[in-house]
């Protein structure tokens, strides 16, 4: 770990389906918003890092320099990264080093996405090479859902079970974007309504999945030095980050045990000191576009063992009031502006640690974890944050 | 109701001419000639397929070429039933992962060559460790659609 990096403002714009503004408006919704929340001026921040999923989802390259004025970064540092789903989670990773480094000491993360404005799942297609994989990855639903379906098949867990489960975690979610102000799709859903719907990519159905969502969120990172002299009490402090890619061919590693899921998990709770997630985290945000996958994480990540996933989340152990509530915001599953997405998890779990998190705070919660994953099942990243330094 | 504002109506189409290099070449030199090649790994002795320039684990190139079976079990499958913008593949379909038999890795492809209308036919039907076999199109042009489909063995 390098120099100590603190959370001291979050803005997020009402996510949703935003064609009420332009793609420069939404951003600085959340940009205004993240200034007023940590009682700064954009003359107090020294660099800015932004990102998208894949640009073109805008039909604009270079969205940093489209967005520029909207993030009012006239004479500042100002950077780009993008790692496809995991892109909000890298730039909460590139804005921490960035502090961690000592080289500054307030940066800001905006993360930021319009899927509205084009067509979303051939944007996503396209990630894919036109040699080999574009025509069979389905979007995003395809491998994610091989890789559920190769899941199932290694723990021998029935059919039935699986579907149950997720019917749970899908209905969970929904009810809880709606204490979740910013949160998309606040529907009343029934686990018939959710079994029996329309069938996207098998076993993935309509509810099963993340929607299409316009969203911008911005945070800004701060060093110790900063967080002292601006007097800040409420301050979410990184406490571990774990990042872990693989190979560019789908069918190179197994993905059954997500290996990146993994590796990037074990060495954020080792720069975090923790053992047994499930007793020491208090709530995680786990980047959870389709519900079957979200089971897997919770494997990947130790809250369970392998295979067990489905039994504790029937058994409750995942819920608001269980032993690791997992997102209490509605996660990935009601909210999806992409390259806000990962951003957006660390943010709710900083508002959780902070106390800040509104109807859907989790009691207490001191320590949490952020994820987010992205590529053809590619890319998994981490950032552990608490309430201490 | 919110007010409704003016939309912009665009598009971006772009021609490319991306190169394939010599392994890719040869890779789709041989599925016009109806044959699926791999390379090995000197180092971690795993066969790769398609073929690769060099392993991406050890970083080291793969000269050895390998010719690689028709045949493999099904590893993971998914049946989409979505229309993709400029995809050419018609829902409903099934994308698969399929190990070949002598590779090391799983190759991503399509399963077909019976009735995908009826899912909970399809759902009987097809599991995973299943054997399938390579279709090939009559009319091949070195490309990855040169492969129709892996079907049922």
């Amino acid at each position: 770990m390098g120099n100590p990096v603190a959370i001291i403002g979050i803005g997020q714009t009402e996510h949703g389906k935003r064609m009420d503004v332009a793609y420069p408006e939404l951003v600085r919704e959340a940009v205004v918003r993240v200034y007023e929340d940590a009682g700064l001026e954009p003359d107090d921040i020294e660099g800015i890092v932004s990102g998208t999923m894949p640009s073109m989802m805008e039909g604009v390259a270079l969205t940093h320099f489209y967005l520029a004025d909207a993030m009012a970064s006239k004479g500042k540092t100002i950077l780009k990264t993008e790692t496809c789903g995991s892109t909000g989670m890298s730039l909460a990773h590139t804005a921490y080093y960035w502090v961690s480094s000592g080289i500054a000491d307030l940066v800001m993360a905006v993360g930021h996405e319009k899927m509205n404005e084009g067509d979303s799942q051939a944007t996503m297609t396209t990630v894919g090479d036109p040699f080999y994989q574009r025509y069979f990855i389905s979007g995003a639903p395809g491998v994610f859902s091989m890789q559920s379906q190769m899941w199932s098949v290694r723990y021998g867990l029935a059919e039935e079970k699986i579907r149950d489960a997720a019917a749970f975690i899908s209905l969970t979610h929904h009810d809880s974007a709606f204490d979740n102000p910013y949160a998309h799709i606040k529907k009343r859903l029934t686990a018939e309504e959710i079994k029996t719907a329309r069938i996207i990519t098998y076993p993935v159905r309509l509810w099963d999945v993340c929607p299409n969502s316009d969203g911008a969120c911005a945070v800004i990172f701060a060093s110790q030095k900063m967080v002292k002299k601006l007097g800040i009490k409420k301050a979410a402090w990184v406490k571990g980050v774990g990042f872990s890619g693989e190979e560019q061919f789908f069918g190179d590693s197994d993905k059954a045990v997500w290996q990146s899921a993994v590796l990037a998990v074990r060495q954020a709770y080792s720069q975090a000191g923790i053992k047994n997630p499930l007793k020491e985290l208090d709530v995680a945000e786990v980047y959870n576009p389709f519900t079957f996958q979200e089971m897997m994480f919770y494997e990947c990540f130790g809250f369970c063992e392998l295979g067990e996933a489905p039994d504790m989340v029937l058994r409750g152990s995942f819920t608001r009031n269980g032993d690791l509530p997992c997102d209490p915001s509605g996660g990935t599953l009601c909210t999806n502006p992409i390259g806000a997405t990962g951003l957006i998890r660390t943010a709710e779990a900083a508002l959780q640690v902070m106390g800040k998190a509104g109807d859907h705070q989790i009691p207490g919660a001191k320590l949490a974890l952020s994820h987010a994953m992205g590529g053809i099942d590619q890319f998994n990243g981490i950032m552990i944050v608490g309430s201490e330094l | 109701m919110a007010k409704e504002f003016r939309t912009l109506k665009t598009s971006v189409n772009l021609p490319y001419e991306l190169a394939y290099g010599p392994i890719w070449t040869r890779f789709f030199d041989g599925l016009l000639n109806k044959k699926i090649l791999g390379t090995k790994c000197p180092k971690c002795d795993r066969i790769l397929v398609p073929a690769r320039s060099f392993c991406p684990r050890c970083f080291v190139d793969t000269p050895e070429w390998v010719e690689i079976s028709h045949e493999g079990a099904l590893t993971a499958w998914c049946l989409t039933n979505y229309r993709y913008y400029g995809q050419p593949v018609e829902p409903p379909s099934i994308s698969a992962l399929i190990r070949l038999d002598g590779a090391n890795v799983d190759f991503l492809h399509l399963i077909g060559g019976f009735d995908l209308g009826d899912f909970e036919l399809v759902r009987r039907k097809v599991k995973n460790g299943m054997r399938v076999k390579a279709v090939w199109n009559e009319e091949r042009k070195a490309q990855i659609f040169d492969i129709k489909y892996f079907e049922p063995v």
